[in-house]
């Protein structure tokens, strides 16, 4: 055998094909966004027209957060008319997020989940690929939300676990926090140098919905626009705790990125701080409650003199 | 550790504290005559809740050794929950920064009531003390080496560097 296998497209593509046209013919939606096969693999499609509802896959290419287009900075995309949406459960969580944040009416839009078994670091492929350890996305590993629930039409069969990485992103966090200070210091300032500040990372997020961005504000100027490693620093921590309890661990920000910063492990280990603290998961229960911008009476303050 | 900067290093430490409590309890530390370190200057903010992280980031781009953020015990925020959001905030901001590297003893966080100025005094020493050990922030006006701007240097004399000059109004006038 020579190569990576190839995988089929997960269960549920034909439903998924017939259950958009019947959206688009019936005028519930004016718009399907989904996932095309296109000359250099997966990406996102928007779909007007019934007939070229077969245009839609769903495959372990599909790698896109397509919430990213609800985001209200995007009022061009809820301009169309109402959306279905298609998303996989991590996409789920981000709507929900939406949601939480009343940055989204419900009513605009159709969700059709997908049961998902995981999908690709790179989606750029002609064929999909059978996951394993060297390629299958580091985030699908321990996922909980391989079955949406905040859907209108779930489809697929039940998938099995994804593989286990090589390295999972735990692992690389716990790795991080074992090193001493200075380390961790010299290696995220290094990370950080290679930034050319070009908010790709926020532009991909479906939860950066601040119409002005603070790295935008010029006066007073917080977070200084030159690319070099101090306003990185800044601009990166800023990121990254401005979506701390609200980050839905899709890995766009980090796909997204031309120099290859790891976001996911700062991504994730504001998810274990939150978890740690407030016992918070990011979940697709829109009415979970996010945690910052909530508080207890007894919470914890053994940082505080 | 780098206890070479004891003798002759003097730390430069900002204060963002909320107007309720810490600031009058600083007040009260002034005008009890506690003896307190020098190091601090103090932003008086509103509440806790007012405090960005980001402030904590400008002050050692600007070339602090240390910050102090400090506010009204829980239960009695004059705004009733500022200082609950603040807790939530600050909890998560220092797990970060430890992550990305920064000593956490470079940031010092404390419920000051208004009538807890011994507490402010020892605050202020502590803080002033674990700064005296760890040396100046080296490592982060290291990311920008020419670009830290010049801080407010008379110290023993209380008035600012930049208040004293007058000179470049009067050209502009």
């Amino acid at each position: 055998m020579t190569g990576p296998a190839i995988a089929p497209a997960y269960a549920g593509v034909d439903e998924l094909r017939r259950v958009a046209r019947e959206l688009l013919e019936s005028g519930e939606v004016r718009v399907i966004i989904g996932w095309e096969d296109a000359r250099r693999g997966a990406r996102p499609v928007f779909i007007t027209d019934p007939a070229e509802a077969d245009k839609l896959i769903f495959d372990t290419r599909c790698v896109h957060n397509l919430v990213t287009y609800l985001d209200p900075r995007r009022d061009h995309v809820s301009e169309l008319g109402r959306i279905g949406l298609v998303v996989k459960g991590c996409d789920a969580k981000a709507v929900a997020g939406l949601l939480r944040e009343s940055q989204l009416s419900r009513d605009h839009v159709v969700l059709i989940g997908m049961r998902c078994g995981g999908v690709l670091e790179e989606g750029e492929l002609p064929e999909p690929l059978a996951l394993t350890p060297e390629n299958v996305a580091p985030r699908c590993y321990g996922c909980d939300n391989r079955e949406p629930t905040l859907t209108d039409h779930l489809l697929g069969e039940p998938q099995p676990e994804p593989p286990r990485p090589v390295m999972t992103i735990d692992e690389r966090v716990a790795a991080l926090d074992d090193l001493p200070l200075e380390e961790r210091w010299a290696f995220w300032t290094e990370q950080f140098s290679k930034c050319v500040r070009c908010y790709a990372c926020r532009q991909v997020c479906p939860l950066c919905i601040c119409e002005r961005c603070i790295v935008e504000k010029t006066q007073p100027l917080w977070i200084e626009s030159a690319a070099h490693p101090r306003g990185n620093f800044s601009w990166n921590l800023t990121r990254a705790i401005h979506l701390a309890g609200r980050c839905v661990d899709c890995g766009e920000c980090e796909r997204f990125c031309p120099v290859g910063i790891p976001l996911s492990l700062l991504n994730r280990k504001l998810q274990q701080i939150v978890h740690e603290r407030y016992g918070y998961t990011a979940s697709d229960d829109p009415e979970n409650a996010a945690p910052i911008g909530d508080y207890r009476l007894d919470d914890q303050q053994e940082f505080i003199k | 550790m780098n206890s070479q900067h004891s003798d002759t290093f003097e730390p430069r430490i900002t204060a963002f504290v909320c107007n309720w409590c810490t600031y009058t309890g600083a007040d009260l530390a002034g005008t009890s005559r506690l003896h307190m370190a020098s190091n601090v200057r103090i932003i008086r903010l509103p509440c806790t809740g007012r405090i960005d992280p980001l402030f904590i980031v400008k002050a050692f781009e600007r070339g602090a050794d240390g910050v102090i953020v400090s506010g009204c015990h829980p239960a009695d925020c004059h705004y009733t929950s500022g200082n609950y959001h603040a807790r939530r905030r600050f909890a998560v901001f220092h797990d970060i920064m430890q992550f990305l590297g920064v000593d956490p003893r470079r940031m010092t966080f404390s419920w000051v009531s208004a009538s807890e100025g011994a507490k402010w005094k020892d605050v202020v020493n502590e803080t002033v003390a674990n700064i005296r050990e760890l040396g100046p922030y080296e490592a982060y006006r290291a990311l920008a080496p020419d670009a830290v701007e010049p801080w407010p240097e008379a110290v023993d004399g209380l008035t600012p560097a930049g208040d004293q000059e007058p000179a470049a109004k009067e050209v502009a006038s």
